[in-house]
């Protein structure tokens, strides 16, 4: 019995060793530039700076039931764009449109949102979100049709409709469902449709839909044939092709599933947080996303982990700013760094003397997979 | 006796991986100006030994010596420095760059800051000369055959100063003209003073080319022959360890209804070629028809046709009188076909699912290994106990079933494939290159297989660039070139010669 459990921790420790390392090495560099750019600040070069931000971090990350509350708050959209990034690496799609799914996902909940500001919450609620879940696999949809029809790598697809459905959102806003009564473009507020709150502040029911989406989408991959598929595309689609299964339905199904959990993403951020939509609300979650698919390495549950992580950093980094002056941006520069580190494992290993055998992690052979090499049709 | 000391020796190697002893005490040397070759089965140890001496793997216990000095070897441009050079199964070639830009990678030849290529050309057209071959150094890498490529490895290795050179399985991917060529260049080597490992398991080919053969089995020295005072079946018996049968008897057929026809069937290939080019062919159940044709004759192509991962171009597949031209691979399988891809990791196996997954590779959406509403959920238990059957019934070798597929020896991987598709009850089963690379017990157990499978009342179409192999097996020969059927004989009556010809020259050679 011991002897399974060491044997499960040392698995674990294998595949979670490079993103745990990255991470720590990442925070170090970050403290790095922290201290070299503190001698630019009035307070003239303080080479301990680090230690009390990173301490500040924490506090506001952890410090309190409100503090872990806006953690969760900020994991949960990042735990469902994590999966629909992760997800996508499994059938060795790489969906770059995250961010694009996101912010359908997010308008259409909040367009749906404020028709039914006045319906019952058991009803608003839940339309409102199935609403924005749609608009994201519809958007998902596109690029994965494309791909399997036309051979038209998602890399370039989506990051093309990233922007196109940026503008075409905003001229939504302005000309079609703008709400009467506020100075500038906007939906109208959600009224029963906003996500009911749980616990304190804001600790929304996003919160465990996103959990609960991490185990439905581990059980998805892990227990189901539909799944085995995924991973067998992903794996090796001359084979899929070979056992009879169809590459291009799979990539089709599988680029509309990540972008309904994009849209899930932006429906949960959009009626547990924002309240409405308009111009130039942020996509950052989709962009985060990626970070942390590659962290959590596509697997839920090292997404959970990530997620939590990066959502750590979010809520944490304005008690930072505020006790230490340290700015926020050193979380995007963190952010940053994890990522190179993990595609540069090299650098990580060299540091902490891994010299486990090395495997080129599927997540960043997808990304760095010629585009020269398409499944065949 | 020789008082120069060997070229390299290598001594009391014992090198221990979890759960396997890969080499145990092995002693092995080579003189200059001899051809040493190590024989032995996938799995026995050969790759791991050579893998120490090219700084790949370091050795738990034991030395190395080059001309009688040990020397500690860390990596490949350590190995490169002794002047040990290593001609691998799998090209390390760059198939974009020219044979000149592969050659000198790594040690670039230099005019100021930049590349000086014609020199570089220059140096590798006297060296190609020298030994005998003609490769022209400014053609891409992908534009040449397989017997071509491999020579690049060798001239790079030799343009690298290797005195000692090390060839994996170096005929594995060769035909049987190429490896002809081949052994003239070894020859020429050796004639020249180079020390030459040859690993193989192909009988045959260690008789004919080797000075001293070293046969090693599970890790350890076996015994070393010379050519001139054994034979096939002696070294077969030392490989594995017991009697086999080099050749599997196969019995009298009893053929049936026609399973399998091709009408006129005609096939492109990846660049638009028609690669097939109006086939007729008939498989009846309870009969092995083997395809005899060099490789590359449009043996792929027409696989490709008959199990749906490519759409004729023209003609007709029928099974079992129902039409299936152009149908997708699912509905073939449904039908009963069964395939044993050519390409086994690329294919046939997704290298890094465990075992029990590829065992249920295509049939993973089939009750009992699924269950549920639309055959949605994996029945775990069913797939383990498959899983266990099935190793036990193929004898794969492996630590267990969640093992990766990507950890087995050739052999082991090959018997997963043939484990699957050779379950149920099938109406066809095509096995195309079902031995390629694998060692006399794996062959021998193969074989074996396909025959009991056509006598359970199987139809099975062999495909092989092995002539030898299509001989054994088959009940009636077609032979392949160009894309045509150029001849069908009854293997009772086929002789060798003719089919030789036929391969190499087609109908006209008939005639």
């Amino acid at each position: 019995m011991r002897q399974r459990i060491a044997r499960r921790l040392s698995a674990a420790w294998r595949t979670a060793s490079i993103p745990v390392l990255s991470t720590a090495l990442a925070l170090v560099v970050a403290g790095v530039v922290v201290i070299a750019s503190s001698a630019f600040t009035g307070n003239g070069f303080q080479p301990l700076l680090p230690v009390g931000a990173y301490l500040q971090l924490f506090v506001g990350a952890f410090g309190s039931t409100t503090a872990i509350g806006n953690t969760l708050v900020a994991a949960a959209p990042l735990m469902l764009g994590g999966l629909a990034v992760g997800l996508g690496f499994k059938a060795g799609l790489f969906n770059i449109g995250v961010a694009g799914q996101f912010l359908a996902g997010a308008f259409a909940a909040a367009v749906v949102g404020a028709s039914l500001a006045t319906s019952t919450g058991i009803v608003a609620v839940p339309t409102a979100f199935v609403a924005g879940a749609l608009a994201g696999a519809a958007l998902g949809f596109i690029p994965g049709f494309l791909k399997a029809r036309t051979g038209a790598h998602e890399v370039v697809t989506t990051i093309m409709l990233n922007n196109a459905i940026g503008f075409l959102l905003t001229w939504g806003v302005t000309d079609l469902v703008r709400a009467p009564g506020f100075s500038f473009p906007r939906t109208g507020d959600l009224g029963n449709s906003a996500l009911p709150i749980l616990l304190g502040r804001n600790l929304h029911i996003g919160v465990p839909i996103a959990f609960l989406a991490i185990f439905v989408i581990r059980w998805l991959l892990e227990r189901t044939t539909v799944g085995f598929q995924i991973r067998t595309v992903g794996a090796n689609p001359n084979a899929a092709r070979y056992a009879g299964m169809s590459p291009l339905l799979v990539i089709t199904f599988t680029m509309a599933l990540s972008g309904l959990l994009a849209g899930m993403a932006g429906a949960v951020q959009m009626l547990g947080v924002i309240g409405f939509y308009a111009s130039g609300i942020s996509a950052n979650v989709g962009f985060d996303s990626i970070a942390v698919a590659l962290l959590g390495r596509s697997n839920p549950i090292g997404i959970l982990f990530a997620a939590l992580l990066f959502g750590a950093f979010r809520a944490g980094a304005p008690l930072m700013q505020i006790t230490t002056s340290v700015p926020v941006e050193v979380i995007d520069i963190i952010e940053a760094l994890v990522i190179l580190f993990l595609a540069a494992e090299l650098i990580v290993r060299r540091v902490f003397r891994i010299r486990a055998a090395r495997a080129v992690p599927e997540e960043i052979a997808t990304v760095t997979r010629t585009w020269g090499e398409q499944v065949a049709r | 006796m020789n008082e120069r000391p060997p070229a390299l020796e290598m001594r009391g190697i014992t090198k221990r991986f979890p759960g396997v002893l890969a080499n145990d005490d092995i002693t092995f040397d080579v003189r200059a100006g001899e051809i040493h070759a190590l024989l032995g089965e996938n799995g026995a140890g050969k790759t791991t030994l050579m893998n120490i001496l090219y700084g790949l793997v370091s050795p738990d216990t034991g030395e190395v010596l080059v001309d009688g000095t040990p020397v500690t070897i860390r990596d490949p441009s350590n190995a490169i420095a002794q002047g040990i050079g290593m001609v691998h199964q799998h090209f390390m070639l760059v198939p974009v760059l020219t044979v000149a830009e592969n050659v000198i990678l790594g040690q670039e030849l230099l005019r100021g800051p930049f590349l000086d290529l014609p020199q570089a050309a220059r140096r590798i057209r006297e060296l190609a000369t020298q030994l005998g071959f003609d490769v022209d150094p400014d053609v891409r890498i992908e534009q040449l055959p397989v017997g071509q490529q491999q020579r690049v490895e060798i001239l790079k290795a030799i343009y690298r100063g290797a005195r000692i050179l090390v060839l994996d399985e170096p005929t594995a991917v060769l035909t049987p003209q190429e490896t002809v060529e081949v052994f003239t260049v070894l020859r020429r080597l050796q004639a020249d003073g180079a020390a030459i490992v040859f690993i193989s398991h192909k009988l045959e080919e260690v008789l004919a080319i080797a000075d001293r053969i070293t046969v090693i089995r599970r890790g350890k020295v076996v015994g070393t022959r010379r050519p001139s005072e054994t034979s096939d079946v002696d070294l077969a018996v030392m490989m594995v360890g017991r009697e086999v049968l080099l050749r599997v008897d196969r019995g009298k057929s009893h053929p049936g209804d026609v399973v399998l026809k091709t009408e006129g069937l005609r096939v492109k290939d990846d660049r638009g070629h028609e690669a097939v080019r109006g086939v007729d062919l008939e498989v009846r159940a309870g009969e092995i028809l083997g395809i005899a044709g060099v490789a590359g004759n449009g043996q792929d192509e027409l696989v490709d046709a008959l199990v749906g991962l490519r759409r004729p171009a023209g003609g007709k597949v029928l099974l079992g009188g129902a039409e299936i031209t152009g149908a997708p691979t699912r509905r073939i399988r449904d039908l009963g076909v069964a395939h044993v891809p050519g390409d086994r990791q690329r294919f046939g196996l997704v290298l890094p699912y465990p075992v029990e997954d590829n065992l249920v590779l295509t049939s993973f959406d089939e009750p009992p290994f699924a269950t549920g509403p639309l055959n949605l959920l994996r029945n775990d238990a069913a797939i383990d106990e498959w899983s266990e059957r099935l190793i036990k019934e193929f004898d794969i070798r492996t630590p267990s079933r969640d093992v990766r597929a990507a950890t087995l020896s050739g052999g082991n991987q090959q018997k997963i494939i043939v484990a699957r598709e050779f379950r149920g009850a099938n109406r066809l089963v095509i096995l195309d290159q079902p031995t390629r690379g694998l060692d006399v017990g794996s062959i021998e157990f193969i074989h074996r297989r396909a025959i009991e499978k056509r006598d359970a009342g199987t139809a099975i179409l062999l495909t092989s660039a092995d002539l030898d192999e299509v001989l054994e097996l088959s009940d009636r020969i077609a032979v392949m070139f160009r894309g045509h059927i150029v001849a069908i004989f009854d293997a009772a009556v086929a002789e060798r010669d003719r089919i030789g010809l036929l391969m190499a020259k087609g109908g006209a050679a008939a005639a």
